[in-house]
């Protein structure tokens, strides 16, 4: 096969629309209430540690981990819960959350926490440890950073591929956080190291990004086996597929984990968590995002507490009258919200307020497939995802699993981007997997 | 030269042909295979939609087990009542007709009833909604109503009313179940059609923030258990009617109903409420004074959409 130099195969080249690139990271004021959804993470949902009208410091445990792939979570605010019930979360569904007000006389500036001695802990106490944080993937897939950190047995993991390559469109908190707090991503780049006992680290940032490669390799200290490495600019080079193909010239194999070639790969904004939090035992409640879309009058990237309402973000940055539709994450593979009530999680890297002109083909006229394979071209992941359309519309749902390595595809949205017939495919394979899901569920 | 070669040719292939032909002759003979002519016969009157109901793959298969006597006819829930009785007539057999059983949903909120938060965009269909914010509604346990179900009902039982609400047409619906398995919230089940009191709500949403969402939910109440406690409990906020105990589902429990969650259907399909719950869905439907306007909060929600 061709070789493929600082990239991969195919992919797509949308426009990068990242207006917020110059904006300094602010810290919005405290809402006046939060949210904490019990299940922000894959995995099992957090149980309540707090009841009604407790009091709580601000960085406080208010939920523990239930079993190994769980977090627990942190009190974003100080204040008095006010319910533990149900509240909407980001898929549309009512979910278990745990509601607090703000106390306008506690101290915000106090965070509960327990600075330790990291040399003295082993891998294993290292990774028990990154649990109690309760940070996860920061770029959006939210899966729990010490389960990454843990490969399989008789797998062991001797490279770190660190991803600031922020390939959607829009999105700039991972290369605001790149220059602005470098030393902290390297403190965390080196404990997942000793962690998971790698011996090399690279840093992949895509050349549109000059600032941030310039800023990472002056942070990184002298005869430290971290280097960075710039990659061409292409969607979506972020993917843990892409970037050890990118990188390292190796595939991951058809149903595999990075972690089947010796590679853990962990996003920038994760690492920046784990450096800020492990040293001072504190746990993960607040994160930077970009808001961003031509439907904002101050679009920015912020430091915003976890479980503040959307709403209340809206409030801050202020919604023009043209804006249509708002999206958690990119434009890319993002959810569009269906509430302002739904309250920030820890998987949102941004929230886009979209005017008509920015949907692309919004609700436009499906028509039939041409055959034209721009598709087949674009897939990263060389799937035929018009094949596998095709026989979605009949529901051979089944068929596109087994036969067709539809479990592969992870939803980048590249070819709904390419078809010129509007064809909504990653929106047919959605459905495929949750049918084959619900299937294997009444087995 | 020439006739000899041709005789010669045609001779073997006479001896083939008569070698062959008493292979099969033969075969014929020794591995027939007897088939009942009945099956054809019962199949032919059945009404060869393939549905399943019946628990068999196919009309075919049900036939053959009409006939081994491990079905009865009336198992076919998609044949008119005249199809069994001649079926069974002609194999001499009871016809077995079983109670007519009919496909139910555990709903009532169209749209004239049950808020819709956020406009959906994307393909047409309930999965596809359900899978990109729960659907948009309020209700996250409620219809959708873009009509999944009515595309797999094969026997036209189905049709969405003028609020986006599935009806079931109970004489043409035949129990086969396609509906139960299409709908992404499994809102449909199939029930006798003596199971008259039904729970017409599947929200687990708390008291206050049903009637928020949709005018007809349950907001758990227990009045209809208090009524017939022999046959009504209340699971978390939902009353269950114990059908086991059919006969003390009795009418009284709809009446003190304040939302009409809880309804009772005529045995020719149609959805009664009780007085309380038609009332109240009235001043719903048609306010008595003039619509209050909208407020801030209201419009900046319709704002917020989603989409495929």
């Amino acid at each position: 096969m061709k070789s493929y130099v600082n990239s991969f195969p195919h992919g797509v080249h949308p426009p990068d629309c990242k207006y917020t690139a110059d904006a300094v990271i602010e810290t919005l004021p405290l809402p006046p209430e939060v949210t904490i959804l019990l299940s922000q993470h894959i995995g099992a949902p957090a149980k309540a540690l707090v009841a009604k009208k407790s009091k709580v410091m601000r960085g406080e445990p208010i939920a523990e981990a239930v079993g190994f792939v769980s977090v627990p979570m942190h009190a974003p605010i100080a204040g008095t819960v006010t319910a533990v019930d149900y509240a909407l979360n980001p898929r549309g569904e009512m979910a278990q959350a745990i509601k607090i007000k703000i106390d306008p006389d506690a101290d915000q500036e106090e965070i509960y926490g327990t600075p330790r001695d990291l040399a003295s802990l082993t891998p294993d106490e290292l990774i028990r440890a990154v649990q109690e944080t309760g940070t996860v993937g920061l770029g959006g897939a939210a899966f729990p950073t010490h389960v990454k950190m843990k490969p399989p047995a008789g797998k062991s993991v001797d490279t770190l591929i660190v991803n600031g390559c922020e390939c959607e469109p829009y999105l700039t908190t991972d290369f605001r956080i790149m220059v602005e707090e470098s030393d902290k991503i390297i403190t965390g780049i080196q404990l997942v190291m000793e962690a998971m006992g790698a011996k090399e680290a690279f840093i992949a940032i895509e050349n549109n990004k000059p600032e941030a490669l310039e800023s990472m390799a002056k942070a990184i200290p002298a005869g430290a086996p971290i280097s960075v490495r710039s990659l061409m600019t292409k969607y979506p080079q972020g993917a843990e597929k892409m970037l050890s193909r990118a990188v390292l010239h190796k595939d991951v194999p058809s149903g595999g984990l990075p972690s089947d070639i010796g590679v853990g790969c962990f996003n920038v904004a994760t690492l920046l968590q784990l450096g800020q939090l492990l040293p001072k035992g504190q746990g993960l409640i607040e994160r930077v995002i970009t808001v961003s879309g031509g439907g904002v009058e101050r679009p920015g990237n912020y430091r915003i507490p976890l479980g503040t309402p959307i709403r209340y973000i809206m409030e801050q940055v202020g919604i023009r009258p043209e804006a249509r539709k708002i999206i958690s994450g990119g434009p890319m593979m993002g959810m569009s919200l269906s509430s302002q009530d739904i309250p920030l999680t820890k998987g949102m890297s941004g929230l886009l307020v979209l005017t008509e002109e920015e949907m692309r083909d919004g609700g436009g006229t499906v028509y039939p497939c041409i055959k034209c394979a721009r598709c087949v071209d674009a897939c990263p992941i060389f799937l035929n995802p018009s094949l596998l359309g095709l026989l979605a519309r009949k529901a051979r749902y089944e068929e596109m699993a087994e036969e067709h390595h539809l479990n592969d595809c992870f939803e980048c949205g590249c070819c709904t981007y390419v078809c010129p017939s509007n064809i909504p495919l990653v929106q047919y394979f959605r459905i495929a997997k949750a049918m084959n899901r619900e299937r294997e569920a009444a087995k | 030269m020439l006739i000899s070669a041709l005789s010669i040719a045609g001779g073997v292939m006479l001896l083939l042909g008569l070698l062959l032909a008493a292979v099969l002759a033969i075969a014929n003979k020794k591995l027939y295979v007897y088939e009942d002519p009945r099956i054809d016969e019962v199949e032919a009157q059945l009404p060869s939609a393939n549905c399943g109901a019946c628990g068999f793959a196919g009309c075919r298969a049900f036939a053959e087990a009409v006939i081994r006597g491990e079905a009865a006819p009336g198992q076919c829930t998609a044949s008119s009542a005249d199809t069994v009785e001649s079926i069974a007539a002609y194999l001499g057999v009871d016809a077995g007709v079983g109670e007519k059983r009919v496909a139910r949903l555990a709903c009532s909120g169209g749209d004239n009833v049950a808020r819709r938060f956020a406009h959906y965009e994307g393909r047409y269909s309930c999965r596809a909604a359900s899978l990109v914010a729960g659907g948009g509604k309020h209700c996250t346990f409620g219809c959708i109503g873009y009509g999944d179900c009515v595309a797999v009902c094969p026997f036209d039982a189905l049709h969405m009313n003028e609020h986006m609400l599935p009806v079931v047409d109970e004489a043409k619906c035949t129990a086969c179940g396609n509906c139960v398995v299409e709908c992404p919230k499994h809102l449909f089940s199939i029930h006798p059609i003596s199971h008259q009191l039904w729970v017409s709500c599947s929200t687990r949403l708390r008291g206050k923030d049903a009637k928020a969402a949709c005018a007809v939910a349950c907001i758990g109440c227990g009045l209809c258990a208090k009524a017939a406690p022999e046959a009504v409990s209340m699971d978390g906020n939902l009353p269950v009617v114990d059908y086991g105990k059919n006969e003390f589902a009795v009418r009284e429990a709809i009446e003190n109903c304040p939302s009409g969650a809880i309804l009772w259907v005529e045995r020719d399909g149609r959805r009664v409420l009780g007085v309380k719950a038609a009332a109240a869905l009235e001043k719903v439907l048609n306010p008595p004074e003039a619509p209050l306007k909208k407020t801030s909060a209201s419009e900046a929600e319709q704002k917020s959409e989603v989409s495929g």
